[in-house]
């Protein structure tokens, strides 16, 4: 069960793209624990919202806070180093690296991430392809992959991006039964996510994000009574 | 006595000896632009300045001797140290912002540091050379029995090619390796995995400058150590990494010890084409290839 404590926070968070203002002052608090989801129409300004808290977009102004420590003045590889991991919409697997050093590419950055035995073991797919190149794989053996390399690292905070985009429905629910393994390990997800009946099954709180703005806010426990208003929103 | 029909016969002994002249031409192709991929591989930028940086090894060892009686193998440590500092500083302090912009602004950047760089030393040492002996362990012939070899020759090839190795390795079999070329794919996300990307730059940056530096120590007891070495080697330098694939650490290497040879034994079968071989082969491999031979295509 999550621990009532905000482990991040975010206030008033505005990003641009060169000109283009992207996110208009967007407020939200993770708890330690708990799985938050961000959910919009494709375009809504989730993506950004992670790469804001992330550093890689650099150019935005607001509040964001890791344990009470100001993030926005910290370089981007320091970041990583206070528990954060990523995964990317795009997955990010580089082909001139093998699966193997792909999964070890992250470096260490706290105790109590798996062991790569560990990793081979929930993810059988991937010890077979050790060897194989990085972008060889299925774009389900990828997406594990993906999430593989940051559960190595020992960040407790993960941030996923669309996990389940362009994905077969049976790899779908193993990556939904990897990240439930995740949430019951007492690790703190954050799910960009616009197959909402995927994120239902996960999150202990939405956020619904549209035109670069937080709209709405609600617990699991309130999203039946928001379901009709949400399916208009998201257009599902 | 060996022989290509209808353009030359030639004495085997003779043959091997302009075996071994390309090979030491190689050696220092290899070694160039060995650190000119590395660069671009990582950071994109064309480095102009790589010929200058190779003199500046040369001239290091030579200083290192003649002011502080630093002998050769001090040198072969300090000198290559020594460029990488200089190039620290020129990274630091004007080279990271070309990273943005079109490889263009690279390459015309580090061409007006070699001009500063050659023309300082043009200034205080003129165009002539300084002389610059072989370590005494390395002094003297070797008779091999089909050829006579001069020792110090015989050691720039090993040493070179040890290095090359050495390098290779690096890259391709090591987690620093896996950093760089991952770094070189999305240094991005690299970042957001807590790796210090800009310093890993600054570091190649000196890394590849350190093995034109130490090249340029490697040199020095063969060519004379002159402000201009550097320019009659980039040109030549530059083909062989376009031939070999930009940015492909392999393809330097080969093509260097290849295109090496070949320059040699082109001088021996039909001089006058010995001065071009090398860019008529570029040529070819861009028709038929134009990633380079072990270059991937964009």
């Amino acid at each position: 069960m999550p621990i009532d404590r905000a482990l991040l926070e975010i206030e008033d968070l505005n990003a641009w793209y060169g000109e283009s203002h992207v996110l208009h002052g967007i407020s939200f608090d993770v708890r330690e624990g708990e799985t938050l989801s961000l959910i919009g129409r494709n375009g809504a300004g989730k993506t950004t919202t992670l790469r804001a808290i992330l550093g890689i977009v650099r150019n935005r102004t607001g509040v964001i806070r890791f344990r009470g420590e100001d993030l926005t003045v910290i370089p981007l590889h320091a970041i990583a180093r206070r528990g954060l991991g990523y995964v990317p919409e795009e997955r990010g697997i580089f082909a001139s690296l093998t699966v193997a050093e792909n999964l070890v590419l992250p470096p260490v950055v706290k105790d109590g991430g798996m062991s790569e035995e560990e990793i081979y073991e929930l993810f059988p797919n991937l010890a077979e392809r050790r060897s194989s190149q990085g972008t060889k794989l299925s774009g389900g053996e990828q997406q594990m992959l993906a999430i593989a390399r940051i559960l190595r690292t020992g960040a407790n905070v993960i941030l996923l991006d669309e996990p389940t985009e362009g994905l077969a429905p049976v790899i779908v629910e193993r990556i939904g039964e990897v990240l439930q393994l995740l949430k019951a390990r007492g690790m703190t997800i954050i799910l960009v996510e616009q197959n909402f009946h995927f994120a239902r099954k996960l999150a202990d709180r939405y956020v619904v994000v549209e035109h670069g703005s937080a709209i709405d806010y609600f617990g699991a426990s309130e999203l039946d009574a928001k379901m009709a208003g949400l399916a208009e929103q998201l257009g599902v | 006595m060996f022989c290509i029909p209808y353009v030359k016969c030639l004495p085997f002994v003779a043959l091997y000896g302009q075996l071994l002249l390309g090979l030491i031409n190689g050696s220092f192709y290899a070694l160039l632009s060995l650190g000119l991929a590395v660069i671009f591989g990582m950071l994109r930028v064309i480095n102009f300045a790589h010929g200058a940086l190779y003199m500046l090894g040369a001239f290091v060892s030579w200083w290192l001797s003649v002011a502080l009686g630093i002998p050769y193998w001090g040198a072969l440590i300090v000198a290559p140290l020594a460029v990488g500092l200089v190039a620290v500083v020129i990274e630091k302090t004007m080279l990271h912002q070309m990273y943005r912009l079109d490889p263009l602004y690279g390459l015309l950047l580090t061409f007006g540091i070699t001009q500063v760089i050659e023309g300082t030393f043009r200034y205080f040492y003129g165009a002539s050379g300084q002389p610059y002996p072989p370590p005494p362990a390395l002094s003297g012939p070797l008779n091999l029995g089909f050829m006579i070899l001069p020792i110090y020759r015989g050691w720039v090839v090993v040493i070179s090619i040890l290095a090359c190795l050495g390098t290779w390795l690096l890259i391709e079999r090591t987690r620093i390796g896996a950093y760089l070329r991952a770094a070189t794919e999305n240094p991005v996300l690299v970042q957001t995995f807590g790796i210090n990307v800009p310093l890993m730059m600054t570091l190649t940056y000196a890394f590849g400058a350190a093995l034109a530096g130490f090249a340029g120590v490697l040199a020095a007891p063969i060519y004379q150590v002159s402000p201009l070495m550097g320019t009659n080697l980039i040109i030549i330098v530059f083909a062989v990494v376009v031939a070999g694939g930009m940015g492909s650490i392999l393809g330097a290497i080969v093509t260097g010890y290849i295109l090496g040879l070949l320059e040699g034994l082109t001088k021996v079968f039909y001089p006058e084409a010995s001065n071009i071989v090398i860019f008529v082969v570029m040529a070819i491999v861009l028709l038929l290839r134009p990633a380079g031979l072990f270059g991937r295509a964009a």
